[in-house]
């Protein structure tokens, strides 16, 4: 069983349709690279995913159990809401840290206030906030406030908060399009790496080189459909759609 | 003569003093009641609360005084109003609606000047509203609101002497006593020197708290 399944998502704002009628599965340890014009819905996607914006239809499951369903006119409590948000981690085109904050209590915030409930040990969440800023080598930047860091630095650090929570999936909303190019490679590489340890990872992005080559499955979306989904050679390579031919010659030089 | 104009000047300031500490007291959280209410989802409420504001801030602080101080007992004929004793009274609550209507509306300023991604951000974190409110927003608005509400604040200083319109015995009118009854002017420069020394020692706090926040 896939680990993620989406089923006929749809969304509404008002009488305009971001999404008209989406589905796709993840399997565990895979990534998965989103593509596609502006406007097209990708980071409406992702936002229903992660219950920032709430869907106007469809089905949402993690494991099996369902998170959104459609059909289920029951209100959810805003506890309920944030429990099912908890199997997903998102991180921001624009870092979104929090700049009253150094580096490594930007990291160890969530955890720190969710310990009350998970009973983990203070010390023990500061070492896996170390561990993590170590990994996205950040060991030097662990007392920088966010306004000492640069782009690249802030991504990492947000990639580091999103990752101290252990979701089940992790969810990129164009993650190097607010940096100066010569800051991108930091950042992508830094995916790259969590892609390699088999981190279950949704990532949209106009990096085409990257999407392709850190995908194991691709999906093209317009105009609110899945126009196109396969591994990235089917994608990139032999692509059945006019549509994603134009879109992809649109990225050639 | 010197000793005699102090001790006089500092009975009026400490009418003043009064004044300004209360006002800030009931203003600054009436202010935020104030603030929500106009931001209320509730579109009656938040609509009358805007009316209110505007209303208030298009308006002298003069008239406003007038009109609550002889207000009442005008309309009740006499039965409820204020007298000689609640003089101060009927300032204070001129002061406190005016100046909890600005602070309202900086407040407003400070809480939208967040960005929404602060507010996601915690969410997509887990965290509840409450914990968003107190562990992101609030700091971020402080830092937002210092600057306006000093200068709110300072101007509050000044604006105390406008109680005397309707008698309350304030520095000024402590200053003035003695071009009418001496016809000294010294003591009215020497009015103006209370104000100077509070409003110095306000700004030296009020850049304290700036430089607090200014790490982030």
């Amino acid at each position: 069983m896939a680990l993620l399944e989406v089923t006929n998502l749809k969304k509404d704002f008002g009488n305009t349709k971001v999404l008209k009628d989406i589905s796709f599965s993840l399997e565990e340890g895979e990534t998965l690279s989103m593509i596609g014009s502006s406007g097209g819905g990708k980071t409406t996607l992702l936002r229903c995913l992660n219950f920032l914006e709430k869907p106007t239809g469809g089905r949402i499951t993690v494991n099996g159990e369902v998170l959104f369903d459609g059909k289920d006119t029951r209100r959810y409590s805003d506890e309920e809401i944030r429990q099912k948000r908890l199997h997903f981690g998102l991180v921001f085109q624009n870092f979104n840290l929090f700049p009253q904050y150094t580096a490594l209590e930007n990291v160890m915030l969530a955890p720190s206030l969710s310990a009350k409930s998970t009973g983990e040990d203070p010390g023990a969440i500061r070492k896996r906030a170390e561990e993590l800023l170590d990994r996205m080598g950040l060991s030097e930047k662990m007392d920088f406030y966010p306004k000492q860091l640069s782009g690249g630095q802030s991504q990492r650090v947000a990639i580091a908060r999103a990752l101290a929570l252990k979701p089940d999936i992790l969810c990129f909303d164009e993650p190097t399009s607010a940096l100066d190019p010569e800051l991108t490679g930091e950042v992508l590489r830094v995916i790259e790496g969590l892609a390699r340890e088999h981190t279950t990872m949704i990532i949209v992005t106009h990096e085409m080189k990257f999407a392709h080559d850190v995908a194991d499955k691709v999906i093209f979306l317009d105009n609110g459909y899945i126009l196109e989904a396969g591994t990235p050679e089917e994608v990139f390579e032999h692509p059945k759609e006019e549509r994603t031919k134009r879109f992809l010659a649109g990225y050639e030089r | 003569m010197f000793g005699k104009v102090t001790l006089s000047l500092l009975g009026g300031f400490g009418t003043t003093l009064e004044l300004f500490a209360l006002t800030l007291l009931f203003a600054l959280p009436l202010g935020l009641l104030i603030c929500f209410g106009s931001m209320s989802r509730l579109k009656v409420l938040s609509r009358i609360i805007n009316l209110i504001i505007w209303a208030i801030r298009g308006t002298p602080l003069l008239l406003q005084l007038l009109v609550i101080y002889y207000g009442p007992g005008i309309i009740t004929n006499n039965r409820i109003g204020f007298t000689n004793n609640t003089r101060f009274l009927a300032a204070l609550i001129a002061f406190v609606i005016n100046y909890a209507c600005y602070f309202a509306v900086i407040y407003r300023g400070g809480i939208q000047s967040v960005p929404v991604g602060q507010r996601e951000a915690g969410k997509v974190l887990g965290l509840n509203n409450s914990q968003i409110f107190r562990k992101i927003i609030l700091l971020q608005v402080i830092k937002n609101i210092v600057p306006p509400i000093s200068n709110e604040i300072i101007t509050l200083v000044k604006d105390t002497s406008l109680a005397r319109v309707i008698a309350v015995y304030e520095v000024i009118w402590a200053g003035e006593t003695f071009i009418k009854h001496g016809g000294l002017i010294w003591p009215l420069f020497y009015t103006g020197v209370f104000y100077l020394v509070f409003t110095a020692l306000l700004t030296w706090i009020f850049n304290k708290i700036e430089k607090k926040l200014s790490y982030f």
